[in-house]
């Protein structure tokens, strides 16, 4: 099937729409729409960041999810406690695949769940007792954590708990940091409120202590960077990271896949911030650049093209020792690059692909697909801002759809009349999509597989995609019972 | 009354952020851009405007400062 042509498009989300009630359709219609590479901003074609409508099916998560889950779990030698009833911690456990290196349960604490598992009488007479029991517990069980995050689930907020107070008298026992998180699930309209608070404590509570700022012991080199917002998903951060040492850069920091606390307090020092979800860390980036005058980027790094492009775009901020690093870097990679698309490119030429997932991904994995002669014909985020679609517009083709906090029906919608050779969304969608016949990548945490980031990472990209799209599976959807008799009798004829 | 910050963009240009709401937009035209005197109110690439205090000299950006607001979009 051929491109969808602009009213093609159109049309196709007028049709979806109409099974709504007419308020629904009305608000789920600002949502959707046909990209226009000539309009400048999101705002005048797409909606973003409101609340779901209440009936639809959304796949959001919640401002605990923004915080713990992502921003603050992957920082492997804090102990982060979830406080509140136990099934958030629980539910929301190790599933990011967050990598880390260390001794779970000595000194790293990343796929570990703490919990206060909140009882009635706990929301009845108040949980601070519990925490600060609990505070002490840990440093007593597991003496080598370097620190403490609190991370509130919905009662917190709910029974009016004071963990800032607990906190403040836990971190003068312990002689560690202790940081209230006021995540509670309930605020705001998705994970996204979530990475600002999480942002916001880390600028309160870990740059800064009773208002004075941390003192390292660090001898900052000219050539010191930061890579901020990424979580080392399958791995990713390390396959960024050695491009970055390989053209000169000292990495002093990850944010927060594989980080410390050590290396986030060092962050202030750096030269240049690099970041690669912008949308769960620009806010850190911002402050860092008003007070300690730190300039910040943003860069990609899936798929050659777009990897050149970046390590030319870092590079620029230094002098010309980095700049000839880059371009190392791109000459020696480029070899095995070339291999990767020689043996994948004439297996996924021309296969069109929908996105739906949330952060950074659904415009930074374009290029990667662009790069194996695959289209991208469908992309939204779960929780972006008007500044995500702002970037968004410029990377896809004209006449693609978008989609704001797609519903599932819209989704499965969409797919059956775009009918793309590849999805590539979430763990909720995956079984539905696969029933139906579409080939489907999990991309969250890239279907247990990854890294992604880097050359290394697209080499994997580039052999799960084939992978999944290639699979043989797929012919045999039809059980021979149910087969056409006419196309069996062509078959033998030919 | 907002907080919103004013930082230099790539090609030199005011940006506008305001953290509240993730808003972040380009200025299109600030009434006092001169060595002594900086702010005034400020009409944004989205339609709103804000008024800022000036301050007696350009600051070092990027730069958090209250702002009133005058006319916003949406």
């Amino acid at each position: 099937m051929s491109a969808l042509t602009r009213e093609e498009t159109e049309a196709l989300i007028k049709e979806v729409l109409e099974v709504y009630p007419e308020k629904a359709q009305k608000d789920r219609a600002k949502h959707l729409a046909v990209n226009d590479q000539s309009v400048e901003q999101s705002k005048k074609c797409i909606t973003s960041n409101r609340k779901s409508l209440p009936g639809v099916m959304t796949i959001r998560g919640c401002a605990y999810a923004g915080s713990k889950g992502v921003v603050w779990g992957p920082i492997k030698d804090m102990i982060h406690i979830s406080h509140g009833p136990v099934g958030c911690g629980q539910y929301s456990r190790a599933g990011r695949r967050n990598y880390y290196v260390g001794v779970t349960g000595v000194n790293t604490f990343g796929t570990m769940n703490f919990t206060s598992d909140f009882q009635e009488k706990d929301i009845v007479f108040g949980g601070d007792k519990k925490l600060a029991k609990i505070i002490n517990e840990i440093e007593g069980l597991f003496p080598l954590h370097k620190g403490i995050s609190v991370q509130s689930e919905c009662p917190i907020g709910l029974i009016g708990d004071d963990i800032e107070a607990v906190s403040k008298k836990g971190a003068a026992e312990l002689n560690k940091p202790v940081v209230p998180v006021r995540c509670e699930g309930f605020r705001g309209v998705s994970q996204s409120l979530g990475h600002h608070i999480a942002n916001d404590a880390i600028r309160d509570w870990v740059f800064s202590r009773d208002g004075k700022d941390v003192k390292q012991e660090f001898v900052p080199g000219p050539y010191d960077v930061s890579i901020i917002g990424d979580y080392n998903i399958g791995g990713d951060a390390w396959s960024s990271r050695i491009l970055l040492e390989e053209m000169g850069l000292r990495v002093v920091a990850q944010w927060s896949g594989d980080g410390t606390l050590a290396e986030i307090e060092l962050t202030p020092k750096v030269k240049l911030n690099l970041i690669h979800c912008y949308r769960s860390m620009n806010y850190i980036a911002r402050h860092m650049e008003e007070k300690y005058s730190i300039p910040w980027i943003e860069y990609n790094f899936f798929g050659p093209t777009k990897i050149a492009e970046s390590l030319r775009a870092i590079a620029a901020h230094f002098d010309d020792t980095i700049k000839e690093g880059a371009e190392r870097v791109i000459a020696k990679y480029q070899p095995m690059v070339d291999a990767v698309i020689a043996k994948y490119r004439q297996r996924l030429e021309g296969k069109r692909v929908m996105l739906y997932v949330g952060g950074l991904r659904p415009r930074h994995v374009i290029g990667s697909y662009e790069d194996l002669g695959m289209e991208v014909v469908g992309t939204g985020y779960e929780f972006g801002h008007n500044d995500d679609y702002d970037r968004t517009i410029k990377e896809m083709g004209n006449a693609t759809l978008l989609y704001d906090d797609v519903t599932g029906f819209e989704f499965e919608e969409f797919v059956k009349k775009v009918k793309p050779d590849l999805i590539g969304s979430g763990i909720k969608e995956k079984y539905i999509f696969q029933k139906m016949g579409v080939p489907f990548r999990q991309m969250h945490s890239w279907d247990y597989s990854g890294p992604y980031h880097g050359y290394d990472g697209f080499a994997i990209f580039a052999r799960d995609m084939d992978m999944t799209i290639n699979n043989p599976c797929w012919k045999s959807l039809t059980p021979p019972w149910q087969k056409q008799p006419e196309a069996e009798a062509i078959a033998q004829a030919a | 009354m907002a907080n919103i910050m004013i930082r230099r963009g790539a090609a030199g240009e005011y940006v506008f952020y305001l953290p509240k709401r993730d808003l972040e937009d380009t200025i299109t035209s600030m009434e006092f851009d001169q060595a002594d005197k900086w702010g005034g109110e400020i009409k944004l690439n989205n339609g709103g405007a804000y008024y800022v205090d000036p301050l007696p000299a350009p600051p070092r950006l990027p730069i958090s400062v209250r702002a009133r607001r005058m006319d916003a979009a949406e």
